[in-house]
């Protein structure tokens, strides 16, 4: 207090216009000249983003409304409810969806498995480093691990049908299937959820728990009526990203998938590399916009229970 | 309080409020300091009342997961020492990488290593040189930007590769006319699919240390803006820009789909290449890089592992 009101008297000029903007820190404002030049310091990076982002962004959307011979036409739109791309996009929700699932679930788990170990911990940053490894560099190696392990001689399938008798391809090989896909994608979507969803759990405060112990309840009561209400927007927000990441991945598919083009990402690359079939090229343009479509909703909805999230992480 | 403050430079003012601002204030509902010993134990040491696993449980499920997920792992390595599809074993597929041949054999997927080296490089380069100036820029003169620069920076996970590469296609067709057809050009296209990553490193870093009050101080004994960015805010901010840079190679060591689509070789589109001839190397090559990205993401770990520790010191 008294250090604070000490040297008041000596300077009265400042003393008023600290009183009349309080919040105003004394400080010059800056001058015209060097607003401008700070705007001009943000050119750079403005000029960078719309070349590479903004660019790309808008010509791959309108490359779909156009034909071979640049005229005006809406044959690609249309062309994305033809029963074929319809199966691939069909297709490719339910891979999204089922591993998201899965991998919300186990990757839940892990989250709680990790309840009350310490922040910056050995155990925790080696957890995490694994997991932002596998959710992010996986891709062509993923493909790789999993022919090692579960491909026609595979490690797993060997031990299965020689220890076991164990055939797992008895109906066909389905490795480079759709269904092959699950097992490498749960594996970069189970780490994805352990990223994204373990920083909600700490929105569960000790005090909490203490406050229903001391009220009188029960483990399952806590979890029940505390715990879950207050992580359910989180889970959810984390499921949705899963789906997107799954819905948008491309190398794990190509490098496992070298025939047909059973996903959309799988079915751009048709597009894009096919030149025997005319007027593909502009197709990629039309499944690009339908994917984007696909994404924004799911970003939207993700964000608006990101934004629920934050609310208990204050 | 701003009364009290007035006279005093505002630096001062900061810390004094904070100082005080907490015994000042009884008549505020905060609890925080009314009770501070139940909060003070350690969770872990209270009865186990709420949300934590018995150890036994965290035990469990770490450790059959964890196996699970070692499988794929395991079977990567067992599947470099195999000879052929014959049952046996060898470790020629190893010993073969480090004999005389080996430059010439692997010729092309050293090339396309240095490619991803300098691609990483350059990425990097990118983020340090557009990216930081600009988040320290809208950081410090256009706070009300702050928000856009967070959605611009997060638009490419919203956007992604597989269908960036559609628009990137034609924008690269001018690039080479422009620049060349050299391999560094796709760094460009690099340093968008890593805007989120990097952004998240170099904000969170950016929101923890007084940016203001650093460079306001610094400007007030005279430091111009380049000696604020060069002597004062990088050496704060080297740990974000540190996590920033490594994931940053991560993530570019291990891209595959916008090579992959613009017919370029790096790392990723050389290794499923070798993999048609030489599935074994094309392992122990992926096994390698995939402990290298393993190591780098540690490292960022430990490095924000040890930012709570220091500050409290």
């Amino acid at each position: 207090m008294s250090l604070a009101t000490a040297p008041a008297p000596a300077q009265d000029g400042v003393e008023l216009t600290a009183r009349h903007h309080p919040r105003v820190a004394p400080v010059k404002k800056p001058s015209n000249r060097r607003r401008r030049l700070a705007y001009a310091g943000l050119t750079p990076f403005a000029a960078y983003v719309l070349i590479f982002l903004a660019l790309p962004t808008v010509l791959a959307v309108v490359t779909g409304f156009f034909s071979d011979d640049g005229s005006l036409t809406f044959g690609n739109i249309t062309g994305l409810f033809t029963p074929t791309i319809l199966a691939t996009f069909g297709s490719s929700f339910w891979l999204s969806g089922v591993t998201a699932v899965i991998g919300a679930v186990v990757g839940a788990l892990i989250c709680y498995a990790m309840l009350g170990t310490k922040v910056g911990g050995l155990l925790r940053t080696i957890i995490e480093s694994a997991a932002s490894v596998l959710a992010q560099f996986g891709g062509v190696m993923l493909a790789f691990a999993f022919i090692a392990t579960i491909g026609v001689q595979g490690l797993v399938t060997v031990i299965l049908r020689d220890t076991f008798g164990v055939d797992i391809f008895a109906d066909g090989v389905w490795l480079y299937q759709v269904p092959g896909l699950i097992l490498p994608y749960v594996y970069f979507q189970v780490p994805l959820m352990v990223i994204t969803f373990l920083p909600a759990l700490t929105a569960l405060r000790p005090q909490w728990a203490e406050a229903s112990a001391t009220l009188g309840g029960t483990r399952f009561a806590y979890w029940r009526y505390i715990a879950a209400p207050v992580l359910a927007p989180a889970f959810l927000g984390s499921l949705l990203l899963l789906f997107a990441n799954a819905f948008s991945s491309f190398a794990t598919a190509a490098a496992l998938i070298s025939q047909g083009s059973q996903i959309v990402p799988l079915q751009i690359r048709a597009a894009l590399v096919s030149e025997t079939v005319l007027g593909r090229e502009n197709m990629a343009g039309a499944l690009a916009l339908g994917m984007i479509v696909v994404m924004v909703v799911v970003m939207w909805a993700y964000s608006v229970l990101q934004s629920r999230t934050s609310r208990w992480q204050k | 309080m701003g009364i009290l403050g007035a006279a005093v430079p505002h630096l001062a003012v900061a810390k004094v409020t904070a100082d005080v601002a907490a015994p000042l204030s009884p008549v505020e509902p905060a609890p925080a300091p009314a009770s501070p010993s139940p909060r003070a134990k350690p969770a872990n040491q209270a009865v186990r009342i709420g949300a934590e696993p018995s150890t036994l449980a965290r035990r469990l499920i770490l450790g059959i997961i964890g196996a699970i997920f070692l499988i794929p792992v395991i079977a990567m390595i067992e599947f470099t020492f195999r000879d052929g599809l014959a049952g046996s074993y060898t470790t020629s597929h190893w010993t073969g990488l480090f004999g005389e041949d080996s430059a010439r054999t692997y010729r092309g997927l050293y090339q396309a290593i240095e490619n991803s080296l300098v691609l990483a490089a350059v990425t990097v380069g990118i983020v340090l040189v557009l990216l930081l100036p600009t988040m320290v820029l809208v950081h410090l003169q256009f706070p009300r930007l702050k928000r856009t620069l967070e959605f611009i920076c997060i638009i490419p996970i919203t956007v992604p590769a597989i269908v960036l590469v559609v628009g990137l296609a034609p924008v690269y067709s001018v690039v080479v006319k422009v620049l060349g057809g050299s391999t560094w050009t796709l760094a460009f296209a690099y340093g968008i699919t890593v805007l989120p990553y990097a952004y998240r490193a170099i904000q969170g870093n950016l929101d923890a240390i007084p940016v203001k009050t650093l460079s306001e101080a610094a400007s007030t004994l005279g430091a111009g803006w380049l000696t604020v960015l060069w002597t004062i805010l990088l050496p704060n901010l080297r740990r974000g820009v540190l996590a920033a840079s490594f994931i940053s190679i991560a993530v570019v060591l291990g891209e595959f789909t916008i090579a992959s689509l613009l017919n370029r070789r790096n790392l990723q589109t050389a290794l499923l290449q070798v993999s048609q001839s030489d599935p074994w190397v094309a392992v122990i090559f992926a096994l390698a890089a995939l402990a290298l990205a393993f190591v780098l993401l540690l490292i960022i770990g430990r490095l924000g592992a040890a930012s709570p520790s220091r500050r409290k010191s």
